[in-house]
This record gives structure tokens, sequence and C-alpha cells, in this order.
């Protein structure tokens, strides 16, 4: 869990922000068509009359879609209209074969939810857009530049989800972000891979007065395609409005554009008129009335939430609260963890979970360890060592480190490394050594002074590199020095 | 050859059943008439037949290989594909419509592609972007519109029998016009994937052909007894389509309309006709009702504020990308706005601007959402009137047909022609328009409509009436024809 | 009752680029129309629901089944402007060669 210390100022203003979340859903097939969904394929490989937008083609809605859709409602605990329906948003652009997207507008599926301490504005459906590629100097049409259109993404099925203005801070809202990417993932109806845009986050910025309950003017911020840039991108833009509005000046209703390599924030040309979508129903659609068995499949179908798991691994194991949500929220970590756990009963829960969250995370990083080398029962068997005092905390550390770089079981590297912690036998000459060249420090333990001890036991440290365990050295230097 | 010609689609393909004729032969027969097409009937040939029954799943398909002229707002693989417009000028689609296809299986090949208003956006056929149409009762008369090239090549001998598209009115007042019979079905009953689309809630193909019966045989086939799942608003129809054999109206309660047939747009030669069909009614044993449809007289207003609505977003893919006509000089602003400048015509610029104003910001309410309750009101209209009547008639066009630009200038005056049969389109409901009798030497047709799915009741009593009224659907058989007066 | 500059507005939405000459006769034709159509804005219909369609059917589904795409050749045969890959279009926002 990242935690960010901030220094106590007196902020005049607070943010509040909002998150627009689109999801390519993971069907086998496009939202109204029978193409394949690709990720990757050679351009326009994956259309057919329907998703170029022929004319007199027609749409049939995807039935998975539905199901995964309703599956991501459920999840987020929102309320579902019994009947919603699909409209045309009217506006042209290439990347949008029939000059209107298919979505949802006044009565979408879903609306009124919430995750985790954030609520739910609404969820709903529709199709996502091609993909528009430049192409680049030799593209050019009249000496303007040129961009050449691919379709294989257009109409992939899209999940909108729109939450309440409920987060304050960038940190929070990547938080969050992090939260719902766990949840989907774990629903398994999407990638949600946001270098390859399967999740894609724009967000709703305004700042307002600490303690008042009025909203400033907002700002859209587009294209923040990792947590990172997320992150950078709202508190600039928190910033940004700060610097406005403390000059005196008023922040503007515009869409701002995220540049990930200059991590600034630029608006997007303005249109040539104001935003008139012209929705109106789609008349080649009819409504969408979710029956009961419809939604006991989707109910069905829902594994164990990042939420409740989390409540589950502090209630049953004991964890606390902040490594239990750091296990449930980023679920590749839980699942490695439970599946260690579950390797042998004998592993200890906390010194596991710490290993987990603590020593492996700092290894690898956002990796998953299921895609490293490091097997969840080699761990499982790496802190069972540790509680067996068979090896040393530092020496574990040089264990695991082995583990990350080349896989391998536990035991066999303590062997071939020589890291088991020193036996008794070796360890009573190296104790009467270091007492031998510690007289002072020997005296004073004698005399009472119990810090004194540090010095000898960290001769016998030295000496073994590690491998003594600490309370063991103690005990035999007390008894060494007749105090046992 | 010439008697082969006169044969109903019907009667020729019970020919070829039966041994008689050969589908080559009829095909090559109607083949060389239209390609003496002389009235702008045809956008298009194909180069050669359609190899045999090549989507024909039986060896001796009930259709009997009678070839069918399609209108060109339907799709079909390969083949130009324009719906009158310049903006689709040598668009060939990668695949072709479920009408179109249905038709083929039960062995009616592809003749070739008719002439429409573009886009279905008209009721003269003056606005496709290739020619005007002439209509073969008076060449300097219109052939009514949409689907004017598919009823004129009907009309003409120049094709069996046709399918064409109907939104307001585009199958049944150019069937009107042309003295044929133009059935449009219920909405949701033939399948809308491949025809291009025009006002999506409304639009409907249906057949245009000399009588009844082939009226009867094309729509089975087009409803095929399953919906087509390539369309989300197609249906199963719940019974068979029959070949109508009724010869009297025993027992039917027949509504009248005062709001649609006494209008003061109904011409008074079209009055007259529409009241001695009346007594033909009687006379066959139907029982006239006077019966109100308080709303009717808004339909119009509802349908030019939804349909064109509609279109303002189904006309948009129309952008110079993917397919057709593009022009512009190099930023994308100037490609979307001169192709769709260069590419469309006054009349689908007038609609799309006329949708497009409906639907945008602070207007809404006040004429789509509006619009949309009239539509309900329409469609409650129509179910208390089927409480007390069976069936609704109506004179189908306030008109017989007009001359040739002696509506182009007033739009609102071309809008009227769709006065009678908007408000059945509004409410999804089939209606047939029949061949009645005479007006000033040209065709009047009789619009007869019934409750949802009540195809068969419509037909059947279609069928009695046409066998009362007798009315011989050939221009060229009549006396006058030869020396065309006026 | 509607104007010059709404009529451009309009246009713009539609993407539909207007001669001067069609502007006017846009402006009257469309002003024509609407006058007509005022007769449903004085209608009460406030407590009726709208109609969007006459079908009555609900969760009308497709399973999530692959079917054959085009080949790409095909899918680009009739782009007025393609390359061997896509649809070539003039960038968003690239400035024009020569304004209109
Ligand atoms: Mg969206
Ligand atoms: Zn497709």
């Amino acid at each position: 869990m990242t935690t960010v210390t901030t220094t106590p100022t007196e902020r005049a203003y607070e943010p509040v922000i909002g998150l627009e979340i689109h999801v390519q859903l993971r069907t086998q097939t496009k939202m109204f068509c029978g193409c394949a969904l690709s990720f990757g394929d050679d351009p326009n490989t994956h259309t057919c009359p329907v998703c170029l937008g022929h004319p007199g083609t027609l749409p049939v809605p995807n039935a998975e879609a539905i199901h995964f859709a309703l599956m991501i409602g459920l999840a987020l605990e929102c309320e579902l209209a019994p009947r919603s329906i699909f409209h045309r948003k009217n506006y042209f652009y290439p990347d949008l074969p029939k000059g209107y997207q298919i979505s949802q507008f006044d009565i979408p599926l879903w609306r009124s939810g919430r995750l985790g301490d954030v609520r739910v504005h609404r969820v709903h459906l529709e199709e996502d857009a091609a993909k528009l590629v430049h192409a680049g100097s030799s593209g050019r049409i009249h000496g303007a530049e040129a961009s050449v259109v691919d379709f294989n993404r257009g109409g992939t099925p899209l999940v909108e989800i729109v939450t309440e203005p409920d987060l304050s801070s960038s940190e929070q809202a990547g938080e969050w972000l992090r939260l719902l990417r766990a949840t989907l993932k774990r629903l398994g109806v999407s990638d949600v891979n946001m270098d390859e845009g399967s999740l894609r986050c724009d967000a709703n910025v305004s700042i307002r007065p600490v303690g008042t309950a009025t909203l400033g003017t907002k700002t859209e911020l587009k294209n923040m395609n990792s947590f990172r840039f997320l992150e950078r991108g709202i508190a600039a833009e928190v910033a940004r409005q700060e610097e406005l509005l403390r000059g005196g000046g008023e922040v503007e209703q515009e869409t701002l554009h995220f540049d990930p390599r200059t991590g600034g924030l630029s608006a997007l040309r303005s249109k040539e008129e104001s935003h008139d979508y012209r929705y109106f129903p789609e008349p080649d659609l009819v409504p969408l009335a979710p029956t009961q068995a419809m939604i006991d499949r989707a109910r069905t179908a829902l594994p164990e939430l990042p939420g409740a798991r989390a409540q589950r691994l502090e209630r049953e194991l004991g964890l606390p609260g902040d490594v239990a949500r750091l296990l449930a929220f980023r679920s590749e970590l839980g699942d490695f963890y439970e599946s260690a756990l579950s390797a042998d009963g004998a592993t200890d829960p906390h010194t596991l979970a710490s290993w987990v969250t603590v020593e492996l995370v700092a290894r690898l990083g956002d990796v998953d360890p299921a895609e490293s080398p490091v097997a969840p029962e080699a761990l499982a068997e790496l802190v069972r060592l540790i509680s067996a005092r068979s090896v040393s905390g530092s020496a574990a550390k040089e264990v695991l480190d082995a583990m990350v770089a080349d896989g391998g079981r536990p035991e066999a590297i303590v062997v071939e490394r020589g890291l088991g912690l020193a036996g008794a036998g070796e360890l009573d000459a190296v104790v009467d050594r270091a007492i031998e060249a510690n007289p002072d420090a020997a005296e004073k333990v004698r005399a009472g002074t119990a810090k004194a001890m540090g010095a000898i036991v960290g001769a016998v440290m030295r000496e073994t590199k590690g491998r003594a365990d600490g309370g063991e050295v103690q005990r035999m230097v007390r008894e060494r020095l007749g105090l046992g | 050859m010439s008697e082969l010609l006169e044969l109903t689609a019907a009667r020729a393909a019970e020919c070829v059943r039966a041994g008689e004729l050969s589908p080559a032969e009829i095909f090559s027969a109607y083949r060389e008439r239209a390609e003496a097409d002389d009235l702008g009937a045809f956008l298009w040939l194909p180069e050669e037949p359609p190899r045999p029954a090549a989507a024909t799943t039986s060896a001796d398909p009930p259709l009997g290989g009678v070839p069918l002229a399609v209108k060109d707002i339907f799709c079909v693989e390969g083949a130009p594909t324009t719906a009158g417009s310049r903006i689709l000028d040598g668009y060939r689609p990668p695949y072709t419509a479920t009408p179109v296809e249905r038709l083929a299986a039960a062995g009616a090949p592809m003749l070739g592609k008719t002439n429409m208003d573009e886009f279905a956006m008209g009721s003269s056929n003056e606005n496709s972007a290739y020619m005007p149409v002439r209509n073969p009762w008076s060449p300097d008369r219109v052939p009514g519109g949409s689907s004017g090239g598919s009823a004129a090549a009907v009309a003409a001998g120049l094709a069996p029998w046709s399918i064409g598209t109907d939104t307001g009115g585009s199958i049944r007042q150019p069937a009107s016009l042309c003295g044929l019979v133009g059935l449009k079905p219920t909405y949701g009953a033939v399948s809308r994937y491949g025809m291009i689309a025009f006002a999506s809630s409304l639009d409907q193909c249906g057949p245009i052909t000399r009588d009844v019966t082939d009226a009867a045989l094309l729509l089975r086939h087009l409803v095929a007894g399953r919906r087509d799942p390539c369309d989300s608003t197609s249906v199963d129809f719940p019974e068979e389509i029959e070949l109508p054999s009724s010869h009297d109206l025993g027992g039917l309660r027949v509504g009248v309309v005062p709001e649609l047939s006494e209008a003061a747009t109904i011409d008074a030669g079209v009055k007259a006709v529409f009241d001695a069909a009346l007594e033909r009614i009687e006379e066959l044993g139907g029982g006239v009702e006077e019966i109100s449809l308080p709303h009717s007289e808004h339909g119009l207003s509802a349908y030019y504020v939804l349909a064109p609505a509609e279109a303002s977003a189904n006309l948009s893919r129309y952008d110079g990308v993917r397919f057709g006509l593009r022009s512009g000089d190099g930023d994308l602003l100037s490609l979307y706005e001169r192709t769709r400048a260069e590419g469309f015509g006054d009349e689908v610029k007038r609609r799309i601007m006329l949708g497009t104003y409906a639907l945008s910001s602070g207007y809404y309410e006040a004429y789509y959402g509006r619009a949309q309750r009239v539509r309900t009101k329409i469609a409650e209209d129509f179910r208390a009137a089927f409480e007390r009547v069976d069936l609704v008639v109506t004179p189908t066009s306030p008109s017989v047909a007009f001359r040739l630009g002696e509506r182009t200038a007033d739009p609102m005056a071309m809008y009227m022609s769709d006065y009678c049969t908007v408000p059945m389109s509004l409410a999804g409901l089939p209606a047939v328009s029949i061949p009645a009798g005479l007006s000033e030497d040209l065709p009047v047709g009789l619009q007869i409509t019934g409750p949802a799915f009540t195809e068969n009741r419509i037909l059947a009593a279609a069928h009695a009436l046409e066998r009362a009224f007798g009315f011989d659907s050939s221009p060229a058989r009549r006396p006058a024809a030869a020396a065309p007066g006026r | 009752m509607i104007d010059r500059e709404q009529v451009l507005h309009v246009a713009r939405l539609a993407r539909l680029e207007l001669t001067d000459a069609e502007v006017e006769r846009m402006a009257r034709e469309l002003s024509g129309i609407l006058d007509h159509l005022e007769r449903i804005v004085e209608l009460d219909l406030d407590h009726v629901e709208p109609t969007s369609h006459v079908v009555a059917l609900e969760n009308v589904l497709r399973p999530d089944e692959p079917r054959p795409s085009l080949a790409r050749e095909r899918a680009l045969a009739g782009a007025p402007d393609a390359t061997d890959s896509g649809f070539r279009v003039p960038s968003p926002g690239a400035a024009a060669a020569n304004g209109s």
C-alpha cells in the first residue's frame, strides 16, 4: 500500500474528483456483429459489413456482453433498470463508421452503486470506436497530414462506469482505480490492461474551498493510460487550478489531454460546434429487460470480490487490515498468497503475508508473482524454514533473491550456498572467541549492563555471516558468563 | 412469347412446375423487355442472368424461376447498389439483403435493379439522382414513389413482379398510381437486413405485383415462416401466408375513416372511385361502418419529424471514408461537407436538415418527443377502431398520378401524397393498395388495413374485391393506350 | 421562423456544405415545413408515452459466436482512398491545404 506523507500546509482548496472508466469486455465477438475480437492483429482483418457501417446493415447485441455487464453491475452493487434502451449518439469522426455510436443514454443498464467508499453513478453498455493511426510523413493528402483507420477495434463491447465525484486526491483516485481494476479482473470480464487500452480512465477534476459543499468548474482529463499517469495528471491539474484561483483567475470548462512525455496538460482543439450529440432511441434495437434467469446467471458467475476477500483475510486469518487489502486488491498477490498458504497447513499466515506483501513485492514490483520464477510452494517452504529457525531472516532474504532470479527450492539454495544457521558445535568456538575478543563488553554484561551484549553478538554474526540465531547466541553468552 | 408476358407471376410459376415453360425462357423474355425499358424504370441489369438457382434450396423451387425486379435500395453482393443516390455511385456491396436472398432461394432470381427516389425520399420518383421514372399509363406523369421504378416496371410488363420498400407509403402510393397491388407488411414481418435504411422504425419491404395472389406468394416467401437473426426487430410471423381464394367479404366489418377519406386533400375523382368501392364492399357482404381515427390527421406532421430524424442519423455513414463518393480539399471537415454536399440531392439534404434540427439541443422535446407521442395516440386510435371493425379502408393516394414537375417546387404539396398511408406506417400496421377503378383514365387505389399480422385477412378481402372490381392492370391492353390523350 | 444562422448551425452539425442560395432556400422551405408541423406542438400530449418501437420485443440477443470476417481486400475494395492495410483520411485537426 502506498503511503503518502503530505506536509501539513494551510490548504485553502480541496480537489473534487470523479472518474469515467471505459472497460473493453473480453467476449469472443464484437458488441453488434460476429467479428472476433483481436488485439495486435493486422489492421482491418476483423471487419464485416456491420462493423464497417455498410448501408443496410443492422446491429444485433451480443448476449455475453450483456451477461458481463450484468456481472459488473452486481459487483458494483448497482440498481438494475428493469428496462433499458440503446440510443444513438451522433457525431462525425473517421473512427466512427456509422456517424453515431450506439450507447445507452437516459436509461442506463445500472445506476447508484458503490465500490469501496466511492459511489458509482451509472454503468452502461456501448460500442468502441475504431483506431486512427497517424500515417506518418508519407501519408499526405494534398499536402495535409493523413491518418489510416483500422476498424479491428471498432465495435468492441465496452462498459462505461461513471463515479460520483467522491475522490479527493490523485492518490485516492489511483488507489480506487486499482480496486476497480482488481474487481473487474477478478470477474474475468476484461483484460483490464491500461497499456493496451482495455481499461481507459478519464477524470473530471474541480477544486473548492475547504469546508464548502459547492462544486467548482470542472475540467475533463483524457489519455491517462497508466496508474502513474492518472495520478500525475490529476495532481498537475489540481495544482494548475489552485494556481489559477489563487491568482484570481477562473477555471474554464474544457477537455485536457495529458502528455505522458512532458507530464503536462494541453487543451484539445476546440470543436467546430458545441457538443450536440442529438441522442435519440436506436430504432434498430429493442429494449433490454434482463429476465430473472439472466440476473441469476450473472449472480451465480460472481467470484469472491476483492472487498469481501479483504474482510475474510482479516477476519479468518487475523491479518492486519492494510495487509489484507493489499492482498485482496492486487488479487494476483492474494491468489499467490492463498495458494502458498494451502501448499502446507503448517505455514504461518502472518509471516507468509509479510513475505509476500513486503519482500516479494519489493523484488517483483508490478509483476504478477504467478509469472515469476518463484513458486508459491517454494515461498511457503522458505517461510517454514524461517519459523523453524533453520535459516536467519537476513539469510532468507538472500534465498529469496536467488529464487526470484532463478527459481528453485529454498532448502536446496540454503544447502548450496551454505546459508543454514550455524549449528551448536560450530557456534561454541565462535562464541568463545567473541567473548575473548571483547573482554570489556563481557565485564559489563556480568555487571548487569544488558545492552553491552550487542558487541559480542555482533562479533558472532560477523563471523557466521548472519547464519546465527541471535536469541541462541545471547543464551550461550550468558551461560558462559555464568548468568544462565 | 407475348402470351408468356401476359401471365401473372404465380401463373408463370405454375406453368414452369407443370413443365410448360422453362425458367430460362421466362427470364430471357423479361430480360429482353427490361432492356428495352424507355420509362427509366431500371437502373441496372446484370450482364448475364444469375447462375441458375445459385441460392436455390430445392430443385423445384416454388417461385419457378420467375424473375424479380428489385428496388435499388436492396444490397446485392457484387451488384451496383445506389439507393438512387450519387453518393453511392459505383458502390458494390459485399453482401446480399435477406429479402433478396430468401426470394432467390425460393426461385425468384433478380431480374435487375429498379429506379427510386434517392434514399426512398419522395413520392414521385423525381428525386432519383439518375433519372425520373415515367408512368406507363401516361408517360408525362409520375409513377409515384419512392418505389416508382418497381411499380413502373411491373405495370409496363417489363417485369413479372417486384419488391419495393415502404416507409410512409412508398409501396402503396406507386402501386396506386400505376394500377397495381402493393403490400406493406406489418413492421417486423420482413427482415430489413440489407435494405438501405431511410427511417428504421418505419421501413418495411413488400411486394408490388399485378394481382393479389402474386403479392401473397411473394410475401409468403419473404416471411419464410421464420425471423431473421440479422435483424433485431424482425419477428416470427404467427401463421403461414395463404394464397387467397375468397370471393366475398362474408360478415367482415369494414371501417371508413372520415378524417382520411373526406379530407380536403382528396380529389373528387378519387373520392368517387372510393365511394363506388364502398358499395362493392357492401355487395360482397361486408358491413361498412364509420369509425374515427382522431389523430390520423396529425400523422403526416409526426411522420415528417420522425422519419427525417432517423434518416439524419442513418445517412451519416455516407462520409467518403469506407465506400462511395469522396470529395473535399484535403481537410477532414471539407471531406465530410463536400462529399455530402455533392453526393446528396436537394430532397435528401432538406430531410437531413429537418431531422438534424428536430433532434438538436433545445428542440428535441418540442418536435421528436411530441411526434413520438402522436405516434402512440395514432396506434391507440387504431386499436380502438379494431375493437369495432375487422378492416379499415381509405383511398391510397389523395390524387391520381400527377404530371412530372408539377409538385417539385413545393415540398409540402409533395408530402401530402402520403396523407392516407402514413398513419398505418406509424402504427406499424399491414396495408395493401389494390386498384379500384379509374379517374381521368388513371388508376385509383383502395387501401385496406388491419391489425398487426392480419395479412391473411387483408389479402383475402383484397382478393374478393379484386375480382369484383375486374380491373385490368395492364395499361398496354387499354384501348386508349395506343393514343395517349392529353 | 428558422433563420440563416440556424440553417448554418444545423448544416454544420449535419456536415453539409450549403451554397448561399441553398441557405436562403433551406431557410424558407424548412420554415414552411416547420409551420405545418407546429400543429402537433399545440396538441395536449402531456400524459402520453412516447413510442420508439412498434414491435413488442425485448432482449433480442445474439450468441457470442464468431463468424468469418471479410478478407481485407474486400473490406477495402470500395474505399475511395485505401492504403494496403486501411482507410486513408485527412488527419483530424490537420489544417486544410487551402481553406474553404
Ligand atoms: Mg462512452
Ligand atoms: Zn464485424
